[in-house]
């Protein structure tokens, strides 16, 4: 059973008399342990398709199963459950909250699934010093570097153990060697604990860490590295 | 569900993250509830005082006075003709049915001597129905009785004033004092009362028996009569007819016929302080009420404050989201800060409004009463002015779009 599997997912944004169809048709699995990197121009869909496999955004017709579960019929608190539990989200902005420390982020997803106080401290450490930041626990996001910064926002998404992890260009504001290194903590988190990894990215170097890219045009995906191996210009 | 500390500790964060505005969205609050606590306390304490005026004299009690008289064409004053006997006073207890009890009065002062110490005290003659009338306690003794009356004892009861001025610590039941020169045994000691509406201490007096005021102490007055009769009213709902059936009677005793005026006044002093105690009332209940509207206003500088960091906020918001906060986690931590601004508010009103209700007691001489009844009262308006106002900003936020939250600039 794939982990992720959208069929004939339809998204439209209404703008007045207007419609935008930002998604038409996607109909998608991916597998678990799956690396995957989703590329294509500006406004070709990619980024509502995040939103949706995020469950941030519902689709307007067709079905998305979670782990074999319809999740688009879901409420709001039920797709913020599943936001907690079973998704991990990485933003190209980091996200952080400026006044809270390190540590406070990190611990963020753990006091929406009620883990008492003290139990969120040691696990909130435990993830930092996976991501090499133990002694920056208590830094602020401003005394930290955009590397650093993105470390801890990928130590904030691994907290709660999701099965999936999104990253929505997640080196878009970072130099090329932090960018790297990033990228190294992903790979190693997908090949280590077979983390499900959906990367959206502009870049080819970044696109080359997944085993498996795809690529959006007009609310399509035009190519599939699995179905097809050609270069699809856009 | 989340711990509602983590929502508190979130919300204290923004605050504290926010000091200066923070403390100016709560200054509203902070006057709003001191303005209440203060006038509440000044209007209670009014009438407060008037209540224990009202119980202090005796409550459903009516004064019957001599008339003002006109002698020659000479407009008198009240109770400058002895128009009032005994017989009256006997009458009125007889045939008054809404009246239970009366106690006429002949009154003067004396100088009171004990031992080396004197003083100058109001004397009253009179029956032993006085103490129910006035509803006054013995605290040591017995008060005068009808034998006293009947033979004219030399015998006295003491307030509290007197007690202190001539005895000082030393129990006064049984001591002979002198009133005028004549010797008084002290039968009883009376409890305190304080002051009156005119503010005069009533607990300066001595009661005597009525004959023996009569025959040896105040002979100006012409035998029989006497200065005043104490009557005491069944009910409040009564005292307008006890008040009638005096009058009638009276009219009839003294031969007055329907063209000439009274011979004699009645007053109804409880009415008179219930009217004056109902005024303070409604000036207390006004009060509150103005000072109600700065609480409102108040409110609205909270919820003006909890907009805009709504929106200043929305960022975090949509991180929260993110990260798994449910639509009422948001809407309670913004709940909760309100909430937590105008409690702040209200613990600080209400230390500004004790303050302010003592200074106005001791600059303006005005009796307060703060009770913790309207410090309760003012302590949960407060809160729920922050539920109130706060749950529109709260609402508002907890229903933004995650997406449009995260790409606010």
């Amino acid at each position: 059973m794939s982990i992720i599997r959208l069929e004939q997912v339809v998204k439209i944004y209404k703008f007045g008399e207007f419609e935008l169809k930002v998604l038409d048709d996607i109909t998608v699995s991916i597998e678990k342990g799956e690396f995957v990197c989703i590329m294509g121009p500006s406004g070709s869909g990619k980024s509502t398709f995040m939103n949706i496999i995020g469950c941030l955004d519902t689709p307007t017709s067709g079905k998305y199963f979670l782990d074999g579960v319809d999740v688009s019929t879901f409420n709001l608190d039920e797709l913020a459950e599943i936001r907690n539990k079973k998704i991990g989200f990485v933003f190209q902005q980091f996200n952080l909250l400026p006044r809270a420390t390190a540590l406070e982020n990190v611990e963020l997803p753990l006091i929406y699934s009620g883990v008492p106080s003290k139990q969120r401290k040691d696990m909130a450490l435990e993830v930092l010093s996976k991501v090499g930041l133990t002694e920056r626990a208590n830094h602020y996001p401003r005394q930290l570097s955009g590397g650093q910064q993105q470390r801890v926002a990928i130590a904030r998404a691994l907290v709660n153990n999701p099965p999936i992890m999104l990253a929505d260009e997640p080196t878009g504001n970072l130099d090329s060697k932090s960018s790297m290194e990033i990228m190294e903590i992903f790979k190693k988190l997908n090949e280590e604990r077979g983390l499900t990894t959906i990367i959206v990215t502009h870049e080819p170097d970044i696109a080359a860490f997944g085993k498996r890219q795809i690529r959006f045009l007009d609310g399509k995906i035009v190519c599939d590295s699995t179905v097809c191996t050609v270069e699809v210009n856009p | 569900m989340i711990a509602l500390s983590s929502i508190i500790n979130i919300a204290l964060r923004a605050l504290k993250a926010n000091a200066m505005r923070s403390f100016l969205a709560i200054l509203g609050i902070i006057i709003g509830v001191g303005a209440v606590v203060t006038m509440v306390a000044i209007g209670s304490g009014a009438s407060e005082k008037i209540s224990s005026q009202i119980s202090s004299i005796g409550s459903n009690l009516i004064l019957v006075l001599p008339g003002a008289t006109t002698q020659s064409g000479i407009r008198m004053g009240t109770g400058t003709q002895q128009t009032l006997t005994m017989t009256d006073a006997e009458a009125i207890s007889k045939e008054c049915s809404a009246v239970i009890a009366v106690a006429p009065a002949i009154t003067g002062t004396a100088q009171v001597v004990f031992g080396n110490q004197n003083w100058a005290t109001g004397v009253i003659g009179t029956t032993p129905d006085m103490v129910i009338v006035r509803e006054w306690e013995l605290i040591s003794g017995r008060f005068v009785n009808e034998q006293d009356v009947r033979s004219g004892t030399k015998v006295a009861v003491i307030g509290q004033t007197v007690a202190e001025r001539l005895f000082g610590e030393l129990d006064p039941i049984g001591k002979v004092i002198r009133i005028k020169k004549i010797p008084f045994e002290v039968i009883g000691v009376l409890d305190r009362k304080g002051q009156s509406l005119t503010g005069q201490d009533q607990d300066d007096i001595i009661y005597v028996p009525i004959t023996t005021a009569q025959r040896t102490l105040f002979g100006q007055t012409l035998p029989g009569r006497v200065r005043m009769i104490y009557a005491k009213a069944s009910s409040l709902e009564s005292i307008p007819q006890a008040t009638e059936q005096i009058k009638t009677l009276l009219r009839q005793r003294h031969r007055i016929g329907p063209n000439q005026e009274d011979d004699f006044t009645v007053m109804d002093l409880t009415q008179m302080l219930k009217a004056a105690e109902e005024s303070t009332k409604t000036m207390s209940i006004l009060l509150g009420a103005i000072a109600s509207v700065s609480l409102i206003v108040g409110g609205i500088g909270i919820m003006n404050i909890m907009l805009v960091s709504v929106t200043e906020r929305t960022r975090e918001i949509g991180i929260r989201m993110a990260v798994g906060a449910k639509p009422k986690d948001i809407r309670m931590q913004f709940l909760i800060e309100a909430v937590f601004l105008t409690t702040i508010g209200g613990i600080f009103g209400l230390l500004l409004g004790i303050g302010t209700s003592f200074a106005v007691a001791s600059l303006m001489d005005w009796p307060i009463s703060i009770s913790l009844f309207s410090a309760l009262i003012a302590f949960g308006f407060s809160a729920f002015v922050g539920v109130f106002f706060g749950f529109y900003p709260a609402y508002k936020a907890s229903t933004l779009n995650p997406i449009e939250a995260l790409r606010y600039e």
